[in-house]
């Protein structure tokens, strides 16, 4: 069975597809507000922590190291996991990791699944996958369980719905759970929400978490949420199936208190999440199972210039910081994951496809400055350009206007007479001249009027005479 | 092959050369008051924290706090309730119950958490399906902050452990912060120390 992300090659137009996002000019303010206080309420911790850039040292330190002896903790994990009466599951890929979870199911006989938030399972395009084979899902965080309801995938891997405003999740929810459709309130819907999903929590027979870390010396996991969906979840069902990518093994119980301190400060500004789970054992009478899955990360953990990529915590402060996720939203990616993170590590799952992304980045760095476990993002966005440039992924536009570039600019002659030129006529030429296809920064922003001389101009004539 | 031998053998292949496993120091600072400190921070994620009552027990109290309250369920001694935990064989059975009672093992002054595993939750739905949780603490356990608190033994030695810190909470709908969203819609902790004096709990149950 090929996933669906193999078939479609087509590129995903970023720019395209931002276009569209920027046009509805309320939820992109919104959008870009709501974001951007995230990364404030961010900073309000970190300023509040002495030790926060001692302790992003501590997590990329412990994040390199687990990752360069990956095989050894992976095998801890397991030894200690499966004594502890959790059954360990390895999948190759995201083929596999889905029919290992429909197998299981099917041996407990299960049809309705109850599942708390999973960027993996997402990856894995699980969820149509196990609807096709009879298996109801209804996922439980309440911005996860909006966007399944209006048939769309996350936009944010923390807040998955943050592009919607409340009238539109008041339409999703009355055409679907119900609710007056006049009614946006906030409060009323997130009550509709939790009313219409418990009875599922009741009657489901399995439960479905991801987990944030797995700690090879205890072969326990953690399920970092706020709205106490996974504990619901993983607490009532008799058979709990965890997703775990390869990556995610720390190796110690004491490494928590790094990266729990670290995760929701960085996500939303809290100190932590309101439940932070650990489950190192089955319920006696009930099964756990877990599911290791690699799909591409031990490929990743190759690549020389990319294998920080798989240090990520999942936090999102990478794209609450960034202003073209800001500002173009996370399904512009057309990806599971968006944002400065997204863009770094989905050329690894397709290059054609994803070949546009590293191009919708500023390269301001500021992804890197925040991130927890300090992922060279920004330099390693630089490297796939460079990477996209030489296996001719680049598209004709950028192409051309890139080779074009390079010759001007190779040429100080050539460099001189096309800024004198530019600057003499820009304020004079017809609009069409300036803003058309090769002009992409002119898309949506007015060019900037052309100061009276160049720089070199004035540099002459006031300095000239003191070379 | 397993798959389990081709993704180690794939890891292992492409292992970057080994660094090494940073030593991670604690960030001990003066704290005055841990429970000063456990309060705030219990506050601003939405808990509420109160002083065991000096008369009356704590069912009664528990009971003035929540009128409403037709199902208490306690799973610690101290406090009887109306249905007994040892009772309830499958956890859905706590559907009903409108007010939780456990007593935390220890709290964290940092955050505001209170730490719970199933010797304290005895059937860990308790703490979620619970509409109103009731937490009792004794101040002596607060422990200064995550990385203290990862040293408690629940953690190497419970099947489950869990951190909570106020109620439920989600703010996915236009960031607008909703206190219970689905599980306990309340957290109330009590500060109470444990095995204080007379306070065996009073069976409280009504007959029917």
């Amino acid at each position: 069975m090929t996933p669906r992300s193999v078939m479609s090659i087509k590129r995903v137009d970023h720019a395209e597809a931002s276009s569209h996002f920027i046009d509805a000019k309320d939820h992109a303010e919104f959008h870009d507000k709501r974001l951007w206080d995230l990364r404030k309420k961010r900073d309000a911790e970190s300023e509040e922590l002495p030790e926060w850039q001692e302790l992003r040292v501590l997590a990329s330190g412990i994040k390199e190291h687990a990752l360069t002896h990956l095989g050894n903790y992976l095998e801890q994990f397991e030894r200690n996991a499966t004594a502890n009466g959790m059954v360990v599951h390895w999948a190759r890929d995201a083929a596999e990791h889905n029919q290992i979870v429909l197998d299981i199911l099917a041996a407990h006989e299960a049809t309705i699944l109850v599942k708390s938030k999973s960027m993996l399972t997402d990856e894995c395009e699980m969820r149509p996958f196990l609807e096709n084979r009879g298996i109801e899902i209804i996922e439980t965080d309440l911005g996860e369980r909006i966007q399944q309801l209006d048939g769309e995938p996350p936009s944010h891997i923390v807040v998955p719905a943050v592009h919607k405003l409340r009238s539109d999740v008041a339409e999703v929810f009355s055409r679907t759970i119900g609710t007056d459709p006049k009614n946006d309130d906030v409060p009323y819907l997130a009550e509709s929400q939790r009313m219409h999903t418990r009875p599922y929590y009741l009657k489901a027979q399995a439960g479905m978490t991801g987990a944030n870390f797995a700690i090879a010396e205890t072969g326990s996991f953690v399920v970092c949420t706020n709205e106490g969906n996974a504990d619901l979840g993983a607490n009532i069902p008799k058979l709990h199936i965890a997703s775990i990518g390869i990556e995610k093994v720390i190796p110690k119980i004491e490494h928590l208190g790094v990266f729990v301190r670290m995760l929701s400060r960085s996500a939303l500004g809290s100190p932590i999440t309101q439940i932070t789970s650990h489950f190192r054992a089955p319920r006696p009478g009930t099964e756990m199972h877990v599911v290791l899955v690699d799909n591409g990360r031990s490929e990743r953990l190759g690549m020389a210039d990319f294998w920080y990529s798989l240090k990520c915590i999942r936090c999102g402060a990478c794209m609450n910081t960034c202003p073209v996720y800001r500002r173009s939203g996370g399904l512009s990616y057309g990806a599971t994951y968006s944002g400065p993170i997204g863009v770094i590590i989905d050329p690894t799952f397709n290059l054609r496809k994803y070949s546009a992304l590293p191009f919708a980045s500023t390269l301001n760095g500021s992804c890197t400055s925040v991130c927890p476990v300090k992922i060279n993002i920004h330099e390693q966005i630089y490297k796939w350009r460079q990477i996209i440039a030489e296996r001719h992924q680049l598209p004709m536009v950028k192409r051309e206007a890139m080779r074009i570039t390079g010759k001007i600019l190779a040429s100080p002659r050539l460099y001189r007479a096309a800024v004198e030129a530019a600057a003499a006529g820009i304020d004079k030429l017809p609009r069409f001249m300036i803003y058309n296809p090769f002009n992409a920064w002119g898309r949506q922003r007015e060019v900037p009027a052309s100061p009276a001389s160049t720089f070199r101009q004035w540099y002459l004539k006031n300095r000239g005479a003191q070379k | 092959m397993s798959s389990r031998e081709v993704i180690l053998g794939r890891v292992r292949a492409n292992q970057p050369a080994p660094l090494p496993l940073p030593e991670v120091p604690g960030f001990d600072r003066p704290l005055a008051s841990p429970l000063a400190a456990f309060t705030a921070a219990l506050t601003r994620m939405g808990g509420t924290i109160v002083e065991a009552p000096s008369t009356g027990s704590l069912d009664q109290f528990i009971r003035a706090r929540f009128p409403q309250a037709r199902v208490i369920c306690s799973a610690t001694p101290e406090v009887a309730g109306t249905r007994a935990i040892e009772t309830v064989r499958d956890p859905a059975e706590l559907e009903d119950v409108d007010v939780g009672v456990v007593r935390a093992a220890f709290g964290v002054a940092e955050t505001g958490s209170v730490g719970l595993s199933e010797c304290e939750l005895v059937v860990n739905a308790l703490g979620f399906l619970s509409q109103h949780l009731v937490v009792l603490l004794d101040p002596r356990t607060i422990v200064p902050d995550l990385h203290h608190a990862y040293r408690e033994r629940g953690f190497f030695e419970a099947r489950y452990a869990v951190l909570m810190t106020g109620p439920s909470a989600t703010a996915d709908i236009e960031g607008v912060l909703v206190r219970g969203a689905q599980g306990m819609r309340t957290l109330t902790v009590i500060a109470a120390p444990l095995a204080a004096p007379a306070t065996r709990a009073v069976d409280t149950r009504s007959p029917a």
